[in-house]
């Protein structure tokens, strides 16, 4: 008897659940009703836009989620990409660096898509790996080193002249420099920036240098001081990255890796902070400047539209300001007097070729201007210097015929780094 | 007097439980957890719990290429809960999993990349086994020795030698980095192969076969052979051991070194077969997921093989929700977790029962 009461009650329990269950269903249905209408309305777009053309399916390979800021700002890129030209589209988030990458990248083809793309620097090795067993899918990826040198036809780096970005972002952390300086709150001696560095790999040393160039010309007295986390994203690290430049006597802080750590050490010492990847105004309204980041939607335009029209995609691609894939976010609201207009100016000259930002005139390396300069831009496992990379006087970094991505490991008079341990 | 104010029910071990009521129980547990889930879905997504659950089969098994990854993950998953089991069976908490295989992943790594070129690829290939499967053991051994001479607490000794196989890791990567200050080695000999291990069939295969191989031997080690009756024996008792005459801590070694040196060709599978890479995350958790797979099964190898491939199958499922209905990596998360919940809070009513208590004497107040 009691079993069989037992056995009513966990059958009504059953009964009621698949009941919740149907009604909630009706609701989904409705969803998914909702969902296939956009779709197709994404079809019938797409059908207008590319007539004639080869039918696209991207596939796109993420390292983290939209919770990591490096990976968001390639998410939104995508979707707004494919969405403008109308192209169905698969995300994978979450993928390693590792043998995952592969298996999702030849799933991707498996399912149809004929451009694939992966967003993080270890992922190359397995896209070659892939774009060597698909040979008529695409398969480009972001910061890679690799592609000029491993004749993989259907295999594309592709990156963007970012250091332009840090350049100008660079100007309006001077331009608060001078501010703080006529104010006397510092002396002139005493405008040091920090900088919060990944690893003393050359993206991070273009970067940074770029940055502290763009500073010094309009503030010629300043220095800068760099610490490195070992991380691409390591909350805890880089906030006490920035809370020791700080301590240090750092008066402004910048960084190259992608966690709120640092703005958010910034915002509660009430240091002012140009940050990266996108704008952290609205977690740091009292200290935020400015922020740079690379808009990939028009590589992605680009490099779909190559699939679409059946052309080549470029082996290595760089974004520029003129193509709008290095962008500056609004300024903060506690920049200096006068630098929307100076930003204009110095991204007009940029554009224009006037000024270089690694110009061999405006640093000195150990106390002598750099003449001439091998860079290794062949990836191999000595670090060979293979190309001379000073050209006009400047350093022609992400140059037509060497790679996209940066090579600038040149450690110039000015800044200092705290620790080289990565 | 009688006192009236009895719990409305108290819970009883249970002396013997029939094959098929632990079956029965352990399926509801599944078809709770699946209830439970749909709820879950339907009120925080609104989508359709069915289709979600049909998005993770297809996760798993919706292609010839899925199929056979989903294998492949479930044999190195199987077999790290293979290399701990003679330790569980002990009463020997090796928690040094995924240290033990970091060190065999960088013993493999550092026989490719150091003596390519330098010695025949079969020469290599063959160090490297020997070589992962040393540093696994020894890694294990460490705190297997010092439990037999001091009794350490070994739970804490092996966790401990996790993070020192992770910081060696990272040591080396810089030591190998390339490009330089990149942080990452990439993959090793990529286009001399020198040093991958040889692939059966397909790619995915060699893992799958040594992980069948391996649960038969564990399982005539640990049910059939006098070494697997000694691990039990000390299990039980120490004192119950030395009085027949076992020597404890010569078995506590022993095992452990086997225990680690399961665990070191692991890493020869994941550095030299798999990933031909090595990073600090290769192992990625697996060393202590099998402790459940493990646990899971009681211990059994055969049973192991649906534990493990249980787990394998809600990370792909999980996986594939992601991407295909867009959502956080975390509602995955949050799907696995009810499941596992259900079934490891299951194996409470295999042990024990609930008995409602009769409300007699009522009238008697």
């Amino acid at each position: 008897m009691k079993k069989f009461t037992a056995l009513l009650l966990s059958i009504a329990m059953v009964a009621t659940l698949c009941a919740c269950g149907s009604t909630a269903d009706t609701a989904a249905t409705d969803a998914t009703a909702e969902t296939a209408e956009t779709t197709e309305a994404t079809e019938t777009t797409d059908a207008a836009a590319t007539e004639a053309a080869v039918t696209v399916k991207a596939g796109f390979i993420c390292l983290h989620d939209e919770n990591s800021t490096y990976d968001l700002n390639f998410i939104n890129a995508a979707k707004e990409a494919c969405e403008k030209m109308g192209i169905e589209y698969v995300i994978k988030t979450n993928i390693p660096e590792g043998q995952e990458c592969y298996e999702a990248a030849c799933e991707l083809a498996d399912a149809g898509c004929n451009f694939i793309f992966a967003d993080s620097f270890g992922h190359e090795d397995y896209m070659i790996e892939a774009a060597k067993e698909y040979p008529d899918v695409q398969f480009c990826h972001a910061t890679g080193t690799k592609a000029h040198t491993e004749n993989v036809a259907n295999f594309h780096n592709a990156f963007a002249s970012i250091y332009e970005g840090r350049y100008l972002a660079g100007i309006v952390a001077g331009m608060k420099l001078n501010e703080m300086i006529d104010a006397g709150e510092i002396t002139a001696e005493e405008a040091k920036m920090g900088y919060i560095g990944a690893y003393t790999y050359a993206e991070v040393i273009s970067g940074y240098t770029s940055f502290y160039l763009g500073a010094k010309s309009v503030c010629p007295s300043v220095t800068m001081e760099v610490t490195f986390t070992g991380s691409w994203y390591d909350e805890t690290a880089e906030k006490e990255g920035a809370n020791t430049l700080i301590n240090d006597g750092c008066v402004l802080i910048s960084q190259h890796a992608d966690s709120m750590g640092a703005p958010t050490a910034c915002e509660t010492a009430g240091v002012p902070n140009v940050s990266y990847n996108g704008s952290t105004a609205s977690a740091c309204p009292n200290t935020f400047l400015v922020s740079s980041r690379i808009d990939w939607a028009p590589y992605f335009e680009y490099a779909m539209g190559c699939v679409a029209n059946g052309t080549a995609i470029d082996t290595d691609w760089v974004g520029t300001l003129a193509t709008g894939s290095v962008k500056l976010t609004d300024l903060g609201e506690n920049v200096a007097e006068g630098t929307a207009d100076a930003i204009a100016a110095a991204q007009a000259d940029i554009e224009s070729g006037k000024t270089h930002v690694f110009d061999i005139t405006t640093f000195t390396v150990e106390g002598a201007e750099l003449s001439s300069y091998q860079a290794d831009v062949d990836t191999d496992p000595d670090y060979a210097p293979d190309h001379e990379v000073i050209t006009d006087g400047y350093f022609n970094e992400s140059g037509e015929g060497f790679r996209s991505a940066p090579y600038f490991d040149v450690k110039i008079d000015g800044i200092t780094l705290l620790d080289t341990a990565f | 007097m009688k006192n009236n104010h009895e719990p409305l029910f108290h819970v009883v071990k249970r002396d013997e439980l029939s094959r098929g009521k632990g079956i029965l129980i352990r399926v509801v547990a599944i078809i709770v957890a699946l209830i439970f889930c749909g709820i879950i879905t339907v009120a925080l997504t609104g989508v359709n719990p069915i289709s979600v659950y049909g998005t993770m089969v297809t996760g798993a098994f919706g292609s010839v290429r899925k199929t056979w990854v989903t294998l492949q993950n479930t044999a190195i998953l199987l077999l790290i809960a293979l290399a701990l089991t003679p330790a569980f069976r002990m009463k020997f908490w090796n928690c040094g999993g995924e240290g033990q295989i970091l060190m065999g992943g960088l013993a493999s790594a550092a026989c490719m990349i150091t003596l390519a070129d330098k010695l025949p690829n079969a020469v290599i290939i063959i160090l490297m086994i020997i070589s992962s499967i040393v540093a696994g053991a020894v890694w294990a051994g460490l705190p297997a020795l010092f439990k037999a001479l001091w009794n350490t607490n070994e739970t804490l000794s092996t966790l401990m030698m996790n993070y020192i196989a992770i910081q060696l890791v990272a040591y080396f990567t810089v030591v190998w980095e390339n490009p330089k200050g990149s942080g990452k080695i990439g993959i090793i000999n990529q286009n001399s192969n020198i040093g991958w291990l040889p692939e059966i069939a397909n790619k995915y295969l060699l893992a799958i076969v040594v992980g069948l191989i391996i649960t038969f031997f564990v399982y005539i080690y640990i049910y059939y052979t006098k070494h697997g009756y000694e691990v039990c024996v000390v299990g039980e008792s120490y004192r119950t051991a030395r009085y027949v005459g076992i020597k404890v801590g010569k078995v506590i070694v022993r095992t452990l070194l086997l225990s680690g040196a399961l665990c070191g060709l692991v890493g020869l599978l994941l550095v030299g077969g798999i990933n031909h890479t090595i990073t600090t995350t290769i192992a990625g958790g697996q060393g202590f997921t099998a402790i459940m797979v493990s646990w899971l099964a009681k211990f059994n190898p055969f049973v192991m093989i649906l534990t493990s491939g249980l787990i394998v199958f809600l990370g792909r499922g999980a996986g594939e929700i992601a991407t295909v209905f867009g959502f956080n990596q975390s509602f995955s998360d949050i799907l696995t977790g009810i499941i596992l919940f259900c079934i490891i809070g299951c194996e409470f009513f295999v042990t024990y029962k609930i008995k409602i208590n009769k409300k007699e004497g009522e009238g008697n107040v």
